[in-house]
């Protein structure tokens, strides 16, 4: 066991943390966009967009993220055609293509979470909405949604810390993430526990601070719903 | 039924793939042609196996190949997972700390391939991709350190981003690039440039077969038959299978 290590190193898990913390949240963000229109088209079975929303939320709940990432990052390069489209600026960056692909893993994920929560919203809030004289468009922004992304938060907690994990990945396409920095320091002084525990904790701290934040966000928007009290 | 059944078979698998009678086990990567790659059977052929299985023969010993990751392989032999490294690891003053060493299997420099007709002039504000932890990564931070360095975990997907241009050069063995990359359908349009490098500050004394310190028995049972297999000619037969000289080096 060598803390010192760790120590002398530093900036390599500081600037791990702050590319981990970069890639997950602005996947989620991008992510959520995604999934907020389909998961309300999903949810009302809207002609022909819904079947192709379906295939999408299938095809990446289906397969490994890693996988995912493998076929964006190695398998699109090998095609000339991709070589020589005007998307090869970014998708040359192997940080473009992490992102990318965990968007859209995470837009999957988020789509379902986001159907489930509409798709069980009670009949009778939207009939009271409509009994109200809203219109299709106000009882869906102003009733059905917001109820339903509400009763979605534990969930999407849930996606959010899977998101941090499986962001673990981009550490193989070169990226020096979290866990990339633990596989340097393995490589450069041959230390596997020092690097991986310190990449383990870190995560971990992350993870606890994310599920701290959803637990008050659920407090106060699930306030309704406590039957406790 | 069904279930009892691929439950069974699957129990079966784990238990034959756990269970392993030989002497030695021999960390190998697989990753790493034309020393070391993977068949598509799952095998591990190459040079370091063909030496590696010439060598457990002349110790009489039997011998069962590892498929390890490049990152995991010295982890890999202190937890004892397997006995003795033969990876074309270089033998190294960093790593001396750690393992220990038989006496080297080959000696070949370390090249850069890129593009054809690019120089070392147009390095600086590259990108350079090298394999994460090995001697051509201290090499280009030591005497490169303006050229952005990509680490990668296997030399295999070197060349795929060097294929995809993401990278604008590799730095690695001249050998394995040779016939790993450049003499292959992927390597049209790419050749070596720059020098032949083989400072023994980064580059050490040659790729030798990795023991624990422990070992020392072990270790000069290794460096023995190295010597045994060079004069009995059984090291030129298997080198000729792959080079076209002899890659021992002076």
């Amino acid at each position: 066991m060598n803390p010192d290590l760790v120590l002398q190193n530093w900036q390599l898990f500081a600037s791990g943390v702050w590319m981990t913390l970069q890639l997950t949240f602005l996947s989620l963000l991008i992510g959520f966009l995604i999934a907020l229109p389909f998961g309300i088209m999903r949810a009302r079975r809207v002609k022909y967009i819904s079947p192709l929303i379906n295939g999408y939320v299938y095809l990446f709940r289906g397969t490994p993220l890693l996988v995912q990432l493998y076929l964006i990052y190695y398998g699109f390069s090998q095609f000339e055609a991709v070589r020589e489209s005007i998307l090869w600026p970014i998708l040359r960056e192997a940080w473009w293509c992490a992102l990318i692909t965990f968007a859209l893993n995470s837009g999957a994920y988020a789509t379902e979470i986001i159907r489930g929560a509409i798709s069980t919203t009670p009949k009778g809030e939207t009939e009271a909405a409509t009994a109200l004289g809203m219109s299709p468009f106000q009882v869906t922004s102003l009733v059905l949604v917001p109820s339903a992304l509400r009763r979605a938060l534990p969930q999407y907690g849930n996606e959010v810390v899977f998101m941090l994990h499986g962001s673990a990945v981009a550490s193989i396409i070169t990226i020096q993430d979290i866990l990339g920095a633990g596989r340097t320091l393995n490589a450069k002084f041959y230390v596997a526990y020092e690097g991986f525990i310190t990449a383990a904790l870190l995560y971990m701290a992350i993870t606890f601070c994310l599920v701290g934040i959803f637990r008050q966000l659920e407090k106060r928007f699930l306030k309704h719903l406590d039957l406790k009290r | 039924m069904k279930k009892t059944l691929c439950a069974a078979a699957m129990t079966f698998a784990t238990l034959a793939g756990a269970a392993s009678a030989a002497d030695l086990k021999i960390c190998v990567e697989g990753a790493y042609p034309p020393f070391s790659e993977t068949a598509t059977d799952g095998s591990v052929v190459g040079f370091d196996i063909d030496i590696a299985n010439a060598l457990c023969a002349d110790m009489g010993k039997s011998c069962e190949m590892l498929k390890t990751d490049w990152d995991g392989i010295i982890p890999a032999l202190l937890e004892r997972k397997c006995d003795a490294i033969i990876a074309s690891m270089s033998i190294t003053e960093e790593r001396k700390q750690v393992i220990d060493f038989s006496g080297k299997y080959y000696n070949t420099p370390g090249r850069f391939v890129g593009k054809d007709g690019m120089s070392e002039d147009d390095l600086s504000g590259k990108t350079v991709g090298v394999q994460r932890g090995t001697i051509h990564q201290a090499f280009m931070e030591g005497e490169f350190p303006d050229v952005e360095l990509k680490l990668y975990g296997s030399q295999d997907e070197v060349y795929l981003d060097l294929v995809a241009g993401r990278i604008d050069a590799s730095m690695a063995d001249s050998i394995a690039q040779l016939d790993g990359f450049l003499n292959t359908e992927a390597g049209d349009g790419f050749g070596f440039f720059g020098g032949s490098y083989s400072i023994p500050k980064y580059h050490g004394d040659g790729a030798g077969i990795g023991v624990r310190k422990a070992d020392t028995e072990l270790r000069d049972a290794f460096s023995t038959s190295i010597s045994n297999i060079r004069t009995s000619g059984e090291y030129e037969t298997i080198n000729s299978k792959y080079f076209a000289f002899d890659i021992y080096g002076g």
